[in-house]
């Protein structure tokens, strides 16, 4: 089987996901398409030799329903040879998108193809494209839905963090991506978003607070007090799969929780000789990347069950991994993952992550395996563990491990 | 057609009148059935009816429903038919769908029809007006329109999940159907499902104008480019859904079968036309009565309710016994209480106590519900003022002069009831009949006092009376049928179920509702956490978790019963892990329970449980501290197979003989899941005693011989029968 190889990664900005956001008034087209131009400009690619251009987007309707893949690959004025998908593993569908890359290239059926994800989530709202999860009584009730703040929390009092926990975790996560963004840590990947005339309409990340302080966060309510205790009342039902648990506690809120913003990224993956004909060097390689589904009530713990499956599956331990990013969608996600694996918090999120920059939904998986492919080349390492926590249950990972 | 009669005036409007013959109100019956398919035909065919007007010819109402007992008896035939289990399940969708049938051929038989309401519309009633194209109601609040059916573990069957949510939105009907709500007229066209609301004894002539306005009546649904607002994913629509699916859960935790389905006939109808949308009904409607839930449901909570409030458990020969004063001995709250439901149902009491100031204090219990009920515009002054001139608060046991009855409730002491029981006795007529309010004391023995032990009866009320439906009446040993008749008609008389058992220790209410907190402690003292016995014990349905009952009985009282029985076999209490555990938390940690403030629980101002008192755990390690599905379910097997186990155990020892007053007892005396139909029904519907008795058996290996299934039940298995076929064939419905 081939080695699947990492030529390139890149990110835009994450615009404020609302309607005085920076972005807001850039198409969900012209972000996809932005990255596309950026991987094709920056490598010089002749991109009839890509075969396949996979995107992540959790809410594909309006514009960006109907396959928007193919129809950025058209916007960027690829070769029309080239076909697009687009992916949904929920907030896993942009690392999804580069795992099947990857499975593509080392199965042969590509010798070039990009993975990535696109979100405006200004334009397009989360959940605009319903689903039966929620609102069918026949899986709804069977599954105990329940809403990922509400999951989040649960997780919170299950694995005993508290407020100040949470809390404590976000202002560092505030402190490591403003240290990044000085010391210019992201700056290999980041492609400024230029507006309609080609002017540069956002150049760094707009969501991020530097100055966030423990007293700052202690201001804020909790987020999911009302619907977990009041209405409709989530709590009663998730302790119906939770019995252990006397009282839901609500520590999360919007400082210690993932931004909504807007973004894009895209991953170039390719074949040994395919990046050799091309005259491309490589960054990184893929070693592997895994899938799983855990109980979908609490919805969140999935990150650990499937960072046990890949490791496994690659013949690894946690000593092997020098760098672990996963998806700060919630503090208390991040900080039961740690618990549970037993890792050392310093190797994990070093430059921050959503709850700081945002969590624009189908972008980040390959934002965050970027951002770890320009890491391990600044800090010298080997080997970093990319993962997300996964809508119903899922849990979605990547190991990559440095080149050169 | 012997339930429709058809009058066609000079207009060509046919008034059709609804008149089920020999029954008091219109019930939906096989035979009402059938009518209906000849009715609309007539009304769709005949050349000379322009339109159609649907009114009662009862004084009582539109109609009640569909005949839950007619239903009941039903399913009961189905279940011989030897045929496979596709072909049962289409021949039910096909009878079941024969009313949609109907319903939606009226609606769309091309001649506008009303409906004109003087009087309540339930259930299958409703649904009959909801296919009619107008409907017009009297204006008189009284009447109750509503679709109750998911009270007895149903769903709608005609068109009532599809009609209305059209008419008044997917929320509001959703709420209303879920809850089994009754709405009055003015709400009813406040919500959008009555067109109009005209003076009592008008509806006819104005469904009539109607009909004669609107030559061609249809349905909103049926008008080309009807569009339903609120599906699931139209903007804003899913909310209702998301919000009502979490609502359903945390109120039903999942155990009754007629809600979600519910909700899915609603979700799923709504998106597709309502010819597609009413065969998803009756599919949903087969389901959900095909169910034990709806089973048990149908039988306790209706049939038996019924048979049970009409004097079904009466001993007969016996003439009604006309109460009308009764004597109440102690003004305690239980003496207070009673003092007040006897008020309220025109009985004249007379409430003593030892002093004036108590008799008083007891009276003042009914002023404040009188005064309470005033204020919220339930009662008018005057019908207060009547109801607490009943009561006579007073120390002098000569007014018990010409009483019916004495209801005797003072402290559980044997020698005080004695001396009360003498001293009343005095004053007493003798074909009254005395009854003795006591929850645990054998009734033979108190009966010992009486110079008439024939007309002595136990009459156990449950706290807090006017709330409680239940009488316990416990035959003693030289009780008479004939007092049992006096006793049954005075607890009809108060509006209450009376259920009757024999006189053995703990009677069978208090001895069977003991089983569940005593099994929350066994699961302590395993290990269980507490937050884990507490959620499940609630989750599987019963009203609270097993360690608050404790706590809300009193943890000293439980100490004391442990005493006493160590006393009764001269052993030292403590021997006993349980009472150790017992004496440690009341003794050395002072915790008594709810009354005290601190119990298992802890106890805000309020009186309201605020946490789980987390010292527990300084005596008893917590081992078990996740609690994954299959825990929860053996957990919930345990609760309910205990108190299960120790009703049948009742049944073998002569405790109760009619599985009818087991059931009933079972659910409103200590509120046992509800869901099952009761302890009974629960052997019966959900295992038969023959899985039953196995899965006791595995429990008892497991657990302890506490779960084993005694004789009665290990001679039931094996023969295939049910408590109902043993024990209640003649006489139960």
């Amino acid at each position: 089987m081939a080695e699947a190889y990492i030529y390139d990664a890149v990110r835009t900005p994450r615009g404020k996901g609302r309607n005085t956001g920076s972005l807001h008034e850039v198409t969900s087209l012209s972000l996809a398409t932005q990255v596309l131009e950026a991987i094709r400009d920056r490598n010089n690619l002749d991109t009839s030799k890509v075969d396949d251009v996979h995107l992540g987007c959790v809410s594909p309707i309006g514009e960006q329903g109907s396959d928007i893949a193919r129809i950025a690959v058209l916007n960027a004025n690829y070769a029309e040879t080239v076909a697009g998908v687009q992916v949904d593993r929920f907030c896993a569908s942009g690392l999804e998108a580069v795992n099947i890359a990857a499975a593509k290239v080392k199965s042969g059926e590509a010798n070039m193809a990009i993975g990535g994800g696109v979100e405006s989530m200004s334009r397009v709202p989360m959940g605009s494209t319903g689903g039966a999860w929620a609102t069918d009584p026949s899986i709804a009730m069977k599954t105990y839905f329940t809403p990922q703040g509400v999951g989040a929390d649960l997780i919170a009092t299950k694995y005993g963090f508290s407020r100040d926990d949470v809390d404590a975790y976000a202002v560092q996560s505030q402190q490591r991506a403003a240290k990044a963004w000085k010391e210019g840590r992201f700056k290999k990947s980041i492609v400024p978003v230029k507006d309609q005339l080609g002017v540069t309409l956002l150049a760094h990340d707009e969501h991020m607070r530097p100055d966030t302080t423990m007293q700052s966060l202690a201001s804020l309510e909790p987020s999911f007090v009302m619907q977990g205790e009041v209405m409709p009342g989530f709590d009663a039902v998730i302790q119906q799969r939770y019995p252990e648990v006397e009282k839901v506690k609500h520590v999360h809120h919007a400082g210690n929780s993932s931004g909504i913003v807007d973004g894009a990224s895209a991953v170039l993956i390719g074949t040994k000789e395919m990046g050799e004909a091309l005259g491309l060097k490589p960054r990184a390689r893929i070693l592997g990347g895994a899938s799983i589904g855990s109980e979908p009530a609490i919805m969140l713990t999935g990150p650990e069950f499937v960072t046990r499956k890949l490791l496994d599956k690659l013949g690894m331990t946690t000593k092997d991994i020098d760098l672990w990013e996963l998806n700060e969608a919630f503090a208390a996600v991040v900080l039961r993952w740690v618990q549970a694996l037993d890792l050392d918090p310093e190797k994990v999120n070093v430059n921050g992550g959503a709850i700081a920059m945002g969590h624009p939904l189908g972008a980040t998986g390959a934002m965050i395996l970027g951002a770890m492919v320009d890491e391990l080349e600044r800090s010298n390492k080997e080997r970093a563990l990319i993962t997300l926590c996964v809508g119903a249950g899922m849990g979605t990972a990547t190991v990559i491990e440095r080149v050169n | 057609m012997e339930n429709f009669k058809i009058d066609v005036d000079s207009d060509g409007i046919a008034l059709i009148t609804f008149d089920v013959p020999g029954r008091s109100m219109n019930t939906i019956t096989g035979s009402v059935m059938r009518d209906l398919i000849t009715l609309v035909e007539t009304i769709k065919t005949d050349d000379k009816i322009k339109g159609a007007v649907i009114a009662s010819g009862k004084t009582s109402g539109f109609c009640a429903g569909a005949d839950l007992g007619e239903l009941n008896q039903r399913g009961a035939q189905a279940k011989d038919e030897p045929k496979s289990e596709e072909e049962k399940l289409k021949k039910q969708f096909d009878q079941s769908f024969t009313l949609n049938k109907s319903l939606r051929a009226l609606e769309t038989c091309g001649k506008p029809v009303a409906v004109a309401l003087e009087g309540l519309a339930l259930g299958g009633g409703l649904e009959i007006a909801l296919a009619c194209h107008y409907r017009v109601a009297a204006d008189n609040p009284k009447i109750k329109f509503g679709l109750p059916e998911s009270k007895v573990g149903l769903l709608p069957g005609a068109g009532g999940t599809q009609r209305l949510p059209r008419l008044i939105g997917v929320q509001n009907a959703a709420m209303m159907i879920l809850q089994g709500a009754d709405k009055s007229p003015q709400e009813a066209k406040g919500l959008g499902f009555i067109n109009e609301v005209v003076p009592a004894g008008k509806t006819v002539e104005a469904a009539k104008a109607w009909v004669k306005a609107n030559p061609k009546a249809t349905a909103p649904w049926d008008v080309k480019g009807f569009r339903v607002k609120d599906g699931p994913f139209t903007p804003g629509g899913s909310i209702a859904y998301v919000g009502g699916n979490a609502m359903v859960s945390k109120q039903t935790n999942l155990n009754y079968p007629a809600q979600r389905n519910i909700m899915s006939c609603i979700y799923e109808g709504i998106q597709v036309p309502i010819d597609a949308a009413l065969r998803i009904e009756s599919r949903y409607f087969i389901k959900t009565a095909n169910t034990p839930q709806a089973k048990g449901m149908i039988r306790t909570l209706f049939v038996n309710m019924q048979a049970l409030g009409k004097g079904g458990n009466r001993p007969q020969g016996f003439p009604e016994y006309q109460v009308k004063k009764v004597a109440v001995l102690g003004a305690g709250l239980m003496g207070a209480g009673i003092a007040y439901v006897q008020a309220k149902a025109g009985i004249e009491t007379v409430l003593l106590d030892v002093s004036q100031e108590s008799a008083e204090k007891g009276k003042a219990y009914s002023k404040r519900i009188v005064d309470k009920d005033v204020s919220r515009g339930k009662l008018t002054k005057e019908k207060g003022d009547e109801l607490l001139a009943r009561i006579t608060p007073s120390t002098d046991y000569s007014l018990i002069k010409g009483a019916d009855l004495v209801v005797e409730a003072v402290f559980e002491n044997p020698a005080l009831k004695a001396e009360v029981t003498k001293k009343a006795e005095a004053f007493l007529g003798d074909t009254a009949v005395f009854g003795s309010n006591t929850s645990t004391l054998p009734i033979t023995g108190l009966a010992e006092a009486s110079v008439r032990p024939k007309n002595f009866i136990g009459i156990h009320f449950f706290s807090p009376v006017e709330r409680m439906g239940l009488v316990e009446l416990i035959r003693g040993k030289e009780t008479t049928d004939e007092t049992v008749a006096k006793a049954i008609d005075y607890v009809l008389k108060i509006r209450k179920t009376p259920i009757i058992v024999n006189d053995f220790r703990g009677f069978y209410t208090s001895r069977c509702f003991g089983t569940y907190p005593a099994e929350g402690v066994e699961m302590l003292m395993e290990g269980v956490a507490p937050a884990i016995i507490e959620n499940v014990g609630r989750q599987c349905g019963m009203p609270m978790g097993p360690l608050e009952v404790s706590d809300s009985v009193g943890l000293d009282t439980a100490l004391k019963i442990g005493k006493t029985n160590a006393e009764l076999n001269q052993q030292d209490y403590k021997k006993d892990p349980r009472a150790a555990l017992l004496s440690w938390i009341v003794e050395e940690k002072g915790r008594v329970g709810r009354k005290g403030g601190k119990g298992y629980y802890e106890y805000g101002d309020d009186g309201k449980p605020t946490r789980i008192w987390p010292g527990i755990s300084e005596k008893i390690e917590t081992k078990v501290t996740e609690c994954p599905p299959e825990l929860k379910q053996e957990l919930t097997k345990r609760f309910l197979f205990r108190q299960c186990i120790e009703v049948a155990r009742c049944f073998e020892e002569g405790v109760i003989t009619d599985p009818r007053d087991a059931d009933v007892g079972s659910i409103l005396a200590w509120g046992f899941a509800p869901y099952t139909g009761g302890c009974i029904s629960y052997i019966d519907l959900f295992w038969g005693t023959k899985k039953f008795v196995e899965e006791a058996d595995r429990l008892a290996d497991a657990y302890g011989e506490r779960f084993r299934p005694n004789k009665l039940l290990r001679d039931m298995a094996a023969k295939g029968e049910t408590f109902y076929e043993r024990f209640g064939a003649k006489k139960a419905a």
